[in-house]
């Protein structure tokens, strides 16, 4: 419930969003038309570079930043409100951004100052896309494993190596990576670099997934140089912020069965389509309490979420609700898929229609939510770790 | 309502942790089952209850109670759950406390409000006919007799089944079709019955958990109009409303008996050597465990969150609560079946206490409702 200062501010968000979020940005997304930033921006409808400039204005992209990082310096209450009423109105998200996601809040703890006013506000604008440059072949869910090499040259480090699995790499600015800077030790021999994807030794090769979609890349590096200024935290300190940083992922990731099915329907209307049950009780006992359960779960998921968001209990949270929430997405499209029957099995063509086409893509996608940003295995793992206290 | 702080739920929580811990451990529970304890609870406990003001969380102050809400009751519910003690708090305190509220249309009932504030009073309802609950599917009838005959009097006849505290209760709450049919909501009368009342045979029922419930016969039994609470034939709503509440705390309660079972596994996997390593070092016992964690901490929310919109009397509660007593009943299988699981061969003797959150577990997903019900429910309320 809102106390008197929060109901007022509620009141004038509200006021500015009506007033300010153009009209189409007020209706489901398509993937396509997502807005990611960066150096050569591209906006598939113009509405969204006029609704980005004005959040950008406002500190909104980032609401809860600092406003010398240009956020917007609202407190938890606040940013909740803004949060909410975004949702009330269907606005779209105005920048899709790994900056925001993931980079932003370990900048936030535990870069310099000077990182922080070179790097937070441009991210706030949106002007750097970033990818993150974590898993190798080797490296998987043993992360601490990773090869890529920064070698100490004086004035800058020279890093030679691969990464596996770096989202959108081929349409990246700069990176976020973790490097070996000492190979006597394994988790103390870590360091955490930014830098420039165009960088003269930067290759990416894109892979195409199960689900025909090629947002993934190998990522190779031969003697990239990279300013020593570019090193976030203490030499062979990466790790801590690794992990940080994969809280606030595995939080983001949670978090794509409510944000992600881009324009599909909702999940109910959905399967009242197939099972051409358009109101009423649908009569498929067995979908019914199949759909039944899955909403039940989705309700209890969200009341979880906003509940752990008020109580900060940080990381082994992050995996519950990472663990949890993918989970529940593939259970969501399994049942979907169940209720399409033979409609949802098309690969394309003109025979099937889009939502059904994009149905059997979306739910060969999910399958990879329960790997992408620690497997489901390694969220458990780190729960009975860290929250359960179970020994080694 | 009085709104508590945060400050004074944690004190609330912590007297009431405090007095289930010393003053109601689980071996009570254990001793009232081996006595075949004639009352099924502890009239002493139950009076300390009161003392602490538990009987009087959902009362108003004006007819003495505390006025707390459901949020605090709640808190209380599930600190009892923790050692599985047994006391009326369900049928009496929740139960008796809220429907007499709602359906007490003149103020003739509510010095009842006061004794059961004051712990001086023990209801009763009979809801259930069969093996399934199914409060809108009601047999037993109240037939006003014809004009003339006797005066406009009700003939009770019927069964209730599983009535909580039945064989103790000073006052009988019976739910009776007095019009419609079968499955009319429509229809349905409450009426308030001294147990002592002619043509009412009580039997009370020993159950898998040790707790008592009661099965009672009503044969010709002849009620006045001035017996029925609120209005003829229209019980139902109200009825609805009482048992969302009692499901809501009822699952608050399973939250604490599962959260019990739950740590009490966890430490075993800690304490429990073979293979010369503890046994919750295994992965395979792990990931089991952190499932477990997930889905407890998921019920807890849909329980807190349904308890939050009872205060502020949402639209949402019913939908709540639903929500709330399929996720506490799911979720207390899953922990009560993993807790025997993970405990081996000694879960499997009645020396260990486990075994005890296993019985409490089945009784307790069965009342009011279990989860196939509770799902429908849920579907139907969504409109699907």
């Amino acid at each position: 419930m809102d106390n008197d200062e929060e109901k007022l501010f509620r009141v004038e968000t509200r006021t500015w969003l009506e007033e300010n979020c153009p009209a189409s940005m007020r209706t489901p997304m398509p993937e396509e038309e997502r807005v990611w930033g960066g150096r050569n921006p591209e906006f598939k409808n113009p509405e969204a570079k006029i609704w980005l400039e004005r959040m950008v204005q406002r500190g909104w992209t980032v609401p809860s930043w600092p406003k010398k990082y240009g956020g917007g310096g609202l407190d938890q209450a606040e940013a909740r409100i803004v949060d909410e009423e975004m949702r009330r109105l269907n606005c779209r998200a105005p920048l899709f951004s790994f900056g925001i996601w993931m980079l932003g809040p370990v900048l936030l703890e535990l870069a310099s100052e000077a990182q922080r006013l070179e790097y937070l506000p441009r991210i706030a604008r949106g002007e750097i896309r970033w990818c993150q440059g974590y898993s190798e072949p080797g490296a998987g869910s043993d992360l601490a494993a990773l090869q890529t090499k920064a070698e100490d040259r004086g004035d800058h480090y020279l890093v030679n190596g691969q990464k596996i699995w770096t989202s959108y790499a081929n349409q990246a600015d700069w990176i976020f990576c973790l490097v070996r800077t000492e190979t006597s030790l394994k988790h103390g021999g870590i360091s955490f670099l930014l830098f420039d994807m165009s960088s003269p030794g930067v290759e990416t090769r894109p892979i195409k997934l199960i689900s025909g979609s090629s947002v993934f890349c190998e990522t190779f590096f031969t003697d990239v140089e990279v300013p020593k200024g570019n090193l976030v935290g203490e030499v062979n300190g990466g790790w801590q912020i690794a992990k940080a940083l994969l809280s606030h992922e595995r939080q983001a990731i949670s978090q794509m069965g409510a944000r992600g099915a881009g324009r599909l329907p909702s999940t109910e209307d959905m399967v009242r389509g197939y099972l051409d049950t358009p109101t009423g009780e649908i009569q498929d006992r067995e979908k019914r309490a199949a759909l039944a359960s899955l909403l039940m779960d989705d309700e209890a998921f969200a009341y979880t979420c906003s509940r752990t968001a008020a109580e900060k209990n940080g990381a082994a949270l992050a995996s519950m609700l990472k663990y949890y929430g993918t989970e529940q997405n593939k259970r969501k499209f399994e049942l979907l898929m169940k209720c399409a029957g033979t409609d949802g099995l098309g690969w394309e063509g003109e025979e099937f229609v889009d939502d059904d086409l994009e149905l059997c893509r979306h739910w060969l996608r999910s399958k990879g939510n329960s790997i992408e940003g620690g497997t489901s295995e390694v969220q458990l793992n780190v729960i009975a770790k860290r929250v359960l206290g179970l020994p080694d | 309502m009085t709104q508590l702080s945060n400050e004074d739920i944690d004190l609330l929580r912590d007297s009431a942790r405090r007095f289930f811990s010393e003053q109601m451990p689980v071996s009570a529970m254990r001793k009232i089952r081996d006595d075949k304890h004639e009352q099924g609870f502890d009239p002493e406990m139950w009076r300390g209850m009161s003392g602490m003001g538990w009987s009087a969380i959902l009362i108003p102050e004006e007819n003495g109670g505390l006025d707390l809400g459901h949020h605090s009751m709640g808190i209380v519910l599930e600190e009892s759950g923790r050692t599985l003690a047994a006391s009326p708090l369900m049928s009496t305190a929740v139960l008796g406390a809220t429907l007499i509220q709602s359906l007490n249309g003149s103020t003739q009932k509510a010095p009842y409000l006061e004794s059961i504030a004051a712990g001086d009073l023990v209801v009763a309802l009979a809801v259930d006919e069969n093996r399934r609950h199914r409060p809108h599917d009601i047999r037993t009838t109240g037939i006003q007799s014809a004009a003339g005959q006797n005066s406009d009097a009700f003939v009770l006849n019927g069964r209730k089944t599983f009535v909580l505290d039945g064989h103790v209760a000073d006052r009988l709450l019976v739910l009776a079709r007095t019009a419609g049919t079968d499955d009319d909501e429509l229809g349905l009368t409450l009426f308030d019955i001294d147990p002592k009342r002619e043509g009412v045979t009580i039997t009370r029922t020993h159950m898998v958990d040790g707790r008592n419930a009661a099965n009672i016969t009503f044969t010709d039994v002849v009620c006045q109009p001035t017996d029925i609470l609120g209005k003829k034939d229209h019980a139902f709503a109200s009825i609805e409303r009482s048992l969302d509440t009692a499901r809501v705390c009822l699952a608050a309660e399973m939250l604490g008996a599962m959260s019990e079972a739950f740590e009490r596994t966890m430490d075993y996997l800690r304490l429990r050597t073979q293979f010369d390593v503890p046994i919750g070092s295994f992965q395979a016992l792990k990931h089991r465990a952190a499932v477990m964690f997930c889905e407890i901490e998921l019920t807890r929310s849909a329980i807190y969150c349904a308890l939050t919109s009872m205060d502020d009397g949402s639209d949402t509660s019913p939908k709540l609560a639903s929500l709330a007593k399929a996720k506490a009943s799911s979720t207390f299988e899953l922990v009560s079946n993993e807790a025997v699981q993970m405990h081996g061969g000694i879960g499997m003797t009645d020396d260990e206490e486990i075994g005890l959150f296993l019985k409490r577990a089945r009784v307790a997903q069965q009342t009011f409702g279990d989860v196939d019900f509770h799902r429908d429910r849920y579907a139907r309320l969504c409109g699907f």
